[in-house]
C-alpha cells in the first residue's frame, strides 16, 4: 500500500509517502527523526508498518522540513536510513524520487 | 446465525450497519453529536432496535471513523480508509477507485480485488470542498443540503470560483447574490471548484475503472455529474446507500476478524 500522509495547501504538496509493502518495521526512521514524525503500528491487515503519527499529519510541512532541510545530517535522515527504500517526501529532495517512479 | 456490527462515527454523520450471513440486516444514518459515547450508543440503537437486536446479540463489533476510539461496545477499531475500501469493494466487487467525500475530509483510495487498499491519499487539513462546506453554502443561499445538487444541474452558465475556502467562498457567494447572479450558477461554479479539487486528489492515486463515490456528498446529483464530467468515467454508486460504505466495511471486517479468531480462513 502506498500511504500518503499530508495535504495540499496554497504553497504546494506536502505528503510523506510510505510504501507499506516495502516497510519491514525496523524502526530506523523512528530512531533518526528529530521531530518524531513516525510511529510503527499494525495496519488494518495486521502487518506492523511505519506510519506518520496522527498529530503530525495535518501539520507535516511545519514539523518536517523535508529531507534536504532536515536537522539530521543528509546521511542520517529517514529516507537514507530506510534500507528497503519505503519512505519518500513529495517536497524537498524527494520530489525527483517520486517522479522517477 | 452470528451478527456482526460496524459503527462509523464520522465528523458529521454517524452510521451503523449490521450484517448476518454476508447480508445487510439493517443500517442507520444519523448526525454526530458533541458527545461521542452517546452518539455511538444512539447509532447502535438506531441500527439494531428496528430489527429487534441488542448489543449482546452481536458476535463482534468494529468501530471506525473519527470517533472510533470512543465506541464503548466495540471489540476493535480500524481506520476509516481500510473500512471504506472494504465496504465499497464488498458491494461492488469490480471497484478499483474510490472517492470518499465526507463531512470534513476527502479521500481517494485504490483497492484491489481482495478489498485491500493499495494506495490512498486523504485531505483532512481543510474543510474547503467538503460536506460541511456545502452545508454552509446551502444556508447562505437559503436552500437545504438536498436541494443544492438538483439546483446546480439547472445552471446554464456556471460562475467561475477561484477558491474552495469555506470562508472566502461564502463571502463571494453573498456578494454574487446581492448582484442578482442566479443561485444555480453560483452552485454550479462551486460544484465545479470542488470537483477540480477532488480530481487533483484522485490524480495522486490511479484512476481506474470501476470508479465509485461514497460518503454523504455522493447523494448530491450535481456533484456526481460534475465528477463524471471531470474524469470522463461514469461513477457506479453502491446500493443500498453510498453513505454506509465505512460502516458496512467495518461490519465485514468484524466478521473476518471473528473468523480469524476461530481459526477459520476468511471467505
Amino acid at each position: 500500500m502506498l500511504a500518503n500522509y499530508g495535504y495540499v495547501d496554497g504553497t504546494g504538496d506536502y505528503f510523506i509517502v510510505i510504501d507499506t509493502d516495502k516497510c519491514d518495521a525496523c524502526e530506523e526512521c523512528l530512531r533518526v527523526c528529530p521531530e518524531r514524525v513516525f510511529e510503527v503500528a499494525p495496519d488494518a491487515y495486521g502487518k506492523r508498518v511505519a506510519r506518520v503519527r496522527d498529530e503530525v499529519v495535518t501539520k507535516v510541512s511545519y514539523v518536517c522540513p523535508g529531507p534536504r532541510g532536515c536537522y539530521a545530517s543528509i546521511d542520517t535522515n529517514c529516507q537514507r536510513v530506510c534500507q528497503p527504500g519505503a519512505i519518500a517526501h513529495t517536497w524537498g529532495v524527494a520530489a525527483a524520487v517520486v517522479e522517477e517512479e | 446465525m452470528p451478527y456482526f456490527a460496524g459503527i462509523d462515527i464520522g465528523s458529521r454523520g454517524a452510521k451503523g450497519c449490521i450484517i448476518e450471513d454476508g447480508k445487510i440486516v439493517s443500517y442507520f444514518i444519523g448526525d454526530t453529536g458533541p458527545e461521542s459515547v452517546k452518539t455511538a450508543w444512539y447509532t447502535f440503537e438506531g441500527t439494531a432496535k428496528p430489527v429487534g437486536l441488542e448489543v449482546k446479540d452481536m458476535t463482534y463489533v468494529v468501530a471506525t471513523g473519527y470517533g472510533r476510539v470512543l465506541v464503548p461496545f466495540a471489540n476493535e477499531n480500524i481506520s476509516e480508509i481500510s473500512c471504506h475500501a472494504k465496504g465499497a469493494q464488498y458491494c461492488l466487487p469490480s471497484v478499483r477507485t474510490i472517492l470518499d467525500m465526507g463531512g470534513q475530509d476527502c479521500k481517494a483510495i485504490n483497492v484491489n480485488e481482495k478489498g485491500v487498499v493499495t494506495k490512498f491519499i486523504m485531505n483532512d487539513k481543510c474543510a474547503g470542498g467538503t460536506g460541511r462546506f456545502l452545508e454552509v453554502i446551502a444556508s447562505v443561499l437559503g436552500l437545504t443540503i438536498e436541494q443544492i445538487g438538483p439546483v446546480a444541474l439547472t445552471s446554464t452558465e456556471k460562475f467561475p470560483f477561484n477558491t474552495v475556502c469555506a470562508v472566502f467562498a461564502k463571502s463571494e457567494a453573498l456578494t454574487l447574490l446581492k448582484k442578482g447572479t442566479p443561485k444555480a450558477d453560483i452552485l454550479a461554479g462551486l460544484h465545479d471548484a470542488i470537483a477540480t479539487r477532488c480530481h487533483n486528489l484522485l490524480k495522486r492515486v490511479n484512476i481506474e475503472k470501476d470508479f465509485t463515490i461514497t460518503g454523504g456528498i455522493s447523494k448530491n446529483t450535481g456533484m456526481v455529474a460534475k465528477m463524471k464530467e471531470k474524469l470522463g468515467l461514469e461513477p457506479v454508486l453502491m446500493e443500498p446507500d453510498p453513505q454506509i460504505a465505512g460502516a458496512l466495511g467495518a461490519a465485514v471486517f468484524a466478521r473476518e476478524r471473528w473468523l480469524a479468531k476461530q481459526g477459520q480462513p476468511p471467505q
